[in-house]
């Protein structure tokens, strides 16, 4: 091996976290709170909102980081886990509305003009709150078992299992978009009005929304930090730069492969019970085949195998979505697929290799030097 | 009175619903014609055609009727401008008279023109107006017919009309023919002789001509069954063809290049786009009757434009991530988004190709067949194709070094083989493959931004069930995946349909999982 493994629980990683839950946590509901409305330093309930959707999609790269990033499995499909998640809060929301629909009527409103006279079966559980928390965590990690089970269990790996999911994430959106499937079709889920009682429009229960999306990826970063640092996570990172290996010192690859990509299921859940109430609509155009695509980009512009990365990638990126789709809206795919093909070919530790670069001059990210050197992924 | 009005109804349904619907055609016909007829013909007799034509314009009833009858029976095509003056100027009942006549005449002339679609047409068409009249036409233009499946139709026709004849014995024979002929256009109308013979109160005749009309409903069924069984056998071999010639290219780059390429699909669209390209430039420069010329001089644009933009693509991008899959799969998608979005703003959202005079239409093969000529096309030139790329791959020189390269570059390096060349070669010939599948494309489809996105996860589909780098693989595993997606389509919907292919091939490697013929030995688990 050509450098000693390093984990990226070193130093190096804590101050980049410190101050990044220093500027989501504090400064910015901060900012939003006290400057008067016309200062310059104030930020509005619009920009708050939209930093707390970045967040959401932040808990999905760091669970995407998790596989790919330490353990080499690249999933094209977490949109999927996240629209299992967001479909499942969703439920719960539209049931929520009653009878301020449009309609008056205590079905949403899709299922009245579809003529859905009587809730489907698999609406019912969702009239409590907790069936569409437990719901939006439990659907992915049960889907993901099931389905990583058959994928790891037979060996399919790398490109395969990535072609895979790039499969499941189109099926899933051909499913999600039919009407009979009674979620929506291709108008989703939408004109939600209140949350245990509070109402969504109002600025303090974004904030508060907000300011659980933040403990929530804090929540997701720590849980990341505590496998990679654990024996597990050397296991990981050992699968992903050589399975042969690992195999032939006696562990059994699929089962370590499974939790990860379980444990990134279940994050991408939590992200889409955080997005929906934020934003306000989910439709099957964010769970089909570019929006998982987009996960991966994230991950790669902050540079995976960090998981302080991830969360960079995923904030900078949206953000400058945000901006630049206002300003020249058909350059929009230009940049991005640029994006994947700078990134991928020149700078494959992301942001966070450029930085530590620049400050520190130190080795670029753990691990990638060596997966290089093998010239296997 | 009641008639009348009922007349003026039927018309009004009939023009709404224009010439599609039969039954109401039929309903039409009988309305206007029986009823006075019987009068008429007896008391009223026409002498010529002039007669006849003044004869159409009275306002006594049984004159009209026998003057329709007389220029039906004597006229020709060259009538219809005259009729068509005296139907603008007439009144209500006059056109009503006139419209039949006109498209007897009309289907008339056109039993005996040049094309056989419009003979064809015209024989079903004389089929649709229930006039027994025009069983004599047809019977002489079958005579003179040498198409097969136009001399049918005419058969068909004029055993549909027998089937409206006053003599139950004509009725009768009328009804077993149409069995013979398994005629499905007769079906509706056998079943409707079904029922009425089913009634309690039904005739004699009736009931026997029920009794006819079941076996010969039986032997339809039977026949159109069979059909349907070679039809979707034929449906799944054209999509599995379509995906067969979109995979080659990508089974070549990923087997032999360790490349996945993602930018496929763009490929192939850019093939598309160039056949629309030669397409304009041919109306803009030559002369109209060289047009269908265009898609054959679109086929060497479209492969050279596809391999030219895939050999920069080589140079530029992909030659710096060999041997690192994931990342090329990343970074080809970029390319993809990037081209695709290239496209919709140069060439805006939808476009299509005129399709050569040649692969218009499709060749009835048998009774309820019918395999239009674009699809025959695309299976024909899978097959070229295929051939093409084994004799590239495993007859040619050129071909053994690209397996040289495969199996150990550093060898081949050493041997005198110019690795780097061989890389680009490669790539250039496999993205002018897909030049050539977005050429043929253009016969069954539009041409659009997103053409490339429709297949391409069904052909990773097909590249990963096949096995990497064996054509064999790619061959049986298109075969499967476009067969099998025909057959269950008819029973899920399209959609449900590509889930149970998708959960089909996830099973599937369960238990092959590196695909139907794996590459074996040290290799294997590169």
């Amino acid at each position: 091996m050509p450098e000693p493994m390093r984990s990226p629980q070193d130093s190096r990683e804590t101050w980049p976290f410190y101050s990044a839950v220093a500027l989501f946590l504090i400064v910015l509901p901060l900012l939003n709170v006290l400057p008067p409305e016309d200062s310059w330093l104030h930020l509005s309930d619009f920009r708050l909102n939209q930093f707390g959707k970045f967040l959401c999609f932040a808990i999905l790269a760091i669970g995407l980081d998790l596989t790919w990033g330490y353990c080499g499995v690249l999933s094209l499909g977490q949109g999927v886990f996240f629209g299992f998640g967001a479909y499942c809060m969703g439920m719960y929301l539209a049931l929520q509305i009653g009878k301020e629909s449009v309609y008056g009527s205590d079905l949403p409103d899709f299922m009245v003009w579809t003529q859905v006279k009587e809730l489907p079966w698999f609406w019912v559980p969702f009239k409590s709150f907790w069936a569409g928390l437990l719901g939006a965590i439990l659907v992915p990690v049960l889907f993901a078992t099931i389905f990583g089970f058959l994928a790891f269990r037979s060996r399919i790996k790398g490109v395969y299992f990535a072609i895979i999911t790039q499969a499941l994430a189109f099926a899933a959106w051909l499913v999600f978009n039919r009407n009979e499937t009674r979620l929506g079709g291709t108008n989703g889920l939408t004109d939600f009005k209140q949350i245990l009682g509070f109402r969504l429009s109002d600025p303090s229960t974004q904030r508060g929304l907000y300011i659980l999306t933040v403990l929530a990826l804090i929540g997701a970063y720590l849980l990341c930090r505590w496998i990679v640092e654990s024996r597990t996570g050397k296991v990981l990172v050992a699968i992903r730069d050589s399975e042969s290996r690992v195999v032939f010192s006696g562990y059994t690859p699929w089962v370590y492969k499974l939790f990860v990509f379980v444990v990134a299921a279940g994050l991408a859940g939590l992200a889409g019970l955080l997005y929906v109430p934020q934003v306000g609509i989910i439709t099957p155009a964010q769970i089909g085949v570019l929006p998982s695509l987009e996960v991966v980009i994230w991950v790669a512009v902050g540079g995976r195998g960090t998981l302080v990365g991830a969360v960079l990638g995923a904030v900078t990126v949206n953000y400058g979505r945000s901006v630049l789709t206002n300003y020249f809206p058909e350059a929009w795919p230009f940049i991005l697929g640029g994006l994947f093909v700078v990134v991928v070919t020149m700078f494959p530790d992301g942001l966070i290799g450029i930085l530590r670069k620049l400050f520190s001059g130190g080795p670029p990210a753990p691990g990638l030097a060596v997966q290089k050197a093998q010239g296997g992924s | 009175m009641k008639g009348w009005r009922c007349a003026a109804v039927v018309t009004l349904l009939m023009l709404v619903s224009a010439v599609t619907d039969p039954q109401q055609r039929l309903l039409f016909a009988e309305e206007v014609s029986s009823q006075p007829s019987e009068t008429a013909s007896a008391s009223v007799a026409v002498l010529s055609i002039e007669q006849a034509l003044l004869g159409i314009q009275s306002d006594d009833a049984a004159v009209r009727q026998a003057s329709a009858t007389f220029l039906i029976e004597k006229g020709d095509a060259g009538l219809i401008p005259k009729l068509d003056d005296i139907r603008a100027e007439g009144s209500r009942i006059v056109r009503q008279t006139i419209k039949p006549v006109v498209d007897l005449l009309k289907n008339k002339a056109n039993l005996t023109n040049e094309s056989p679609d419009f003979r064809r047409s015209a024989a079903a068409d004389l089929a649709l107006t229930g006039r027994v009249e025009a069983i004599p036409y047809l019977k002489e233009a079958a005579d003179k017919e040498d198409v097969w499946w136009v001399r049918y139709t005419m058969e068909e026709s004029w055993h549909l009309l027998e089937l409206n004849s006053d003599d139950p014995a004509v009725r009768l024979e009328a009804v077993k023919k149409l069995g013979e002929l398994r005629s499905l256009n007769s079906l509706s109308t056998l079943k409707e002789l079904i029922e009425a013979g089913e009634q309690s109160e039904a005739t004699e005749q009736q009931k026997e001509l029920a009794a006819a009309g079941r076996a010969a409903v039986e032997r339809i069924e039977t026949w159109s069954m069979w059909a349907g069984v070679l039809e979707t056998l034929f449906r799944g071999i054209s999509l599995s063809s379509i995906l067969l010639i979109m995979s080659l290219g990508l089974a070549i780059v990923f087997g032999l290049m360790g490349v996945i390429n993602m930018a496929h699909g763009e490929l192939m669209m850019i093939g598309a786009y160039a056949t629309y390209v030669t397409q304009q430039a041919f109306i803009a420069w030559f002369s109209p009757d060289v047009f269908d010329w265009y898609f054959p001089a679109a086929l060497p644009v479209a492969f050279l434009t596809a391999a030219a933009v895939g050999w920069v693509l080589e140079a530029t991008v992909i030659r710096f991530l060999y041997g690192r899959l994931l990342e090329t799969l990343l970074a080809t998608w970029g390319i993809s988004l990037i081209l695709m979005q290239a496209a919709r703003v140069y060439f805006g959202d939808l476009t299509a190709v005129i399709a050569p005079q040649a692969l218009r239409g499709g060749a009835q093969v048998m009774v309820g067949v019918y395999l239009p000529y674009n699809r025959i096309f695309i299976i024909v030139l899978s097959i070229v194709c295929v051939v093409g790329v084994y004799y590239l791959l495993f007859r040619s020189n050129l071909g053994m070094r690209v397996r040289a390269v495969t199996q150990n570059r550093n060898m081949s390096a050493c041997l005198g083989i110019p690795t780097r060349k061989v890389d680009s070669y490669t790539f250039a010939f496999a993205s002018g493959l897909a030049g050539v599948a977005g050429w043929a494309l253009t016969m069954v489809g539009n041409v659009d931004p997103g053409l490339g996105q429709n297949y391409i996860v069904d052909s990773f589909m097909v590249v990963v069930t096949g096995g990497v780098g064996k054509l064999a693989g790619t061959i049986w595993a298109s075969l499967g995946i476009g067969g099998l997606n025909k057959v269950i389509e008819p029973f899920t919907g399209a959609v449900y349909g590509k889930v149970f292919i998708l959960l089909g091939v996830i099973l599937f490697l369960q238990w092959r999982p590196s695909g139907l013929f794996a590459a074996k030995g040290r290799s294997a688990d590169a």
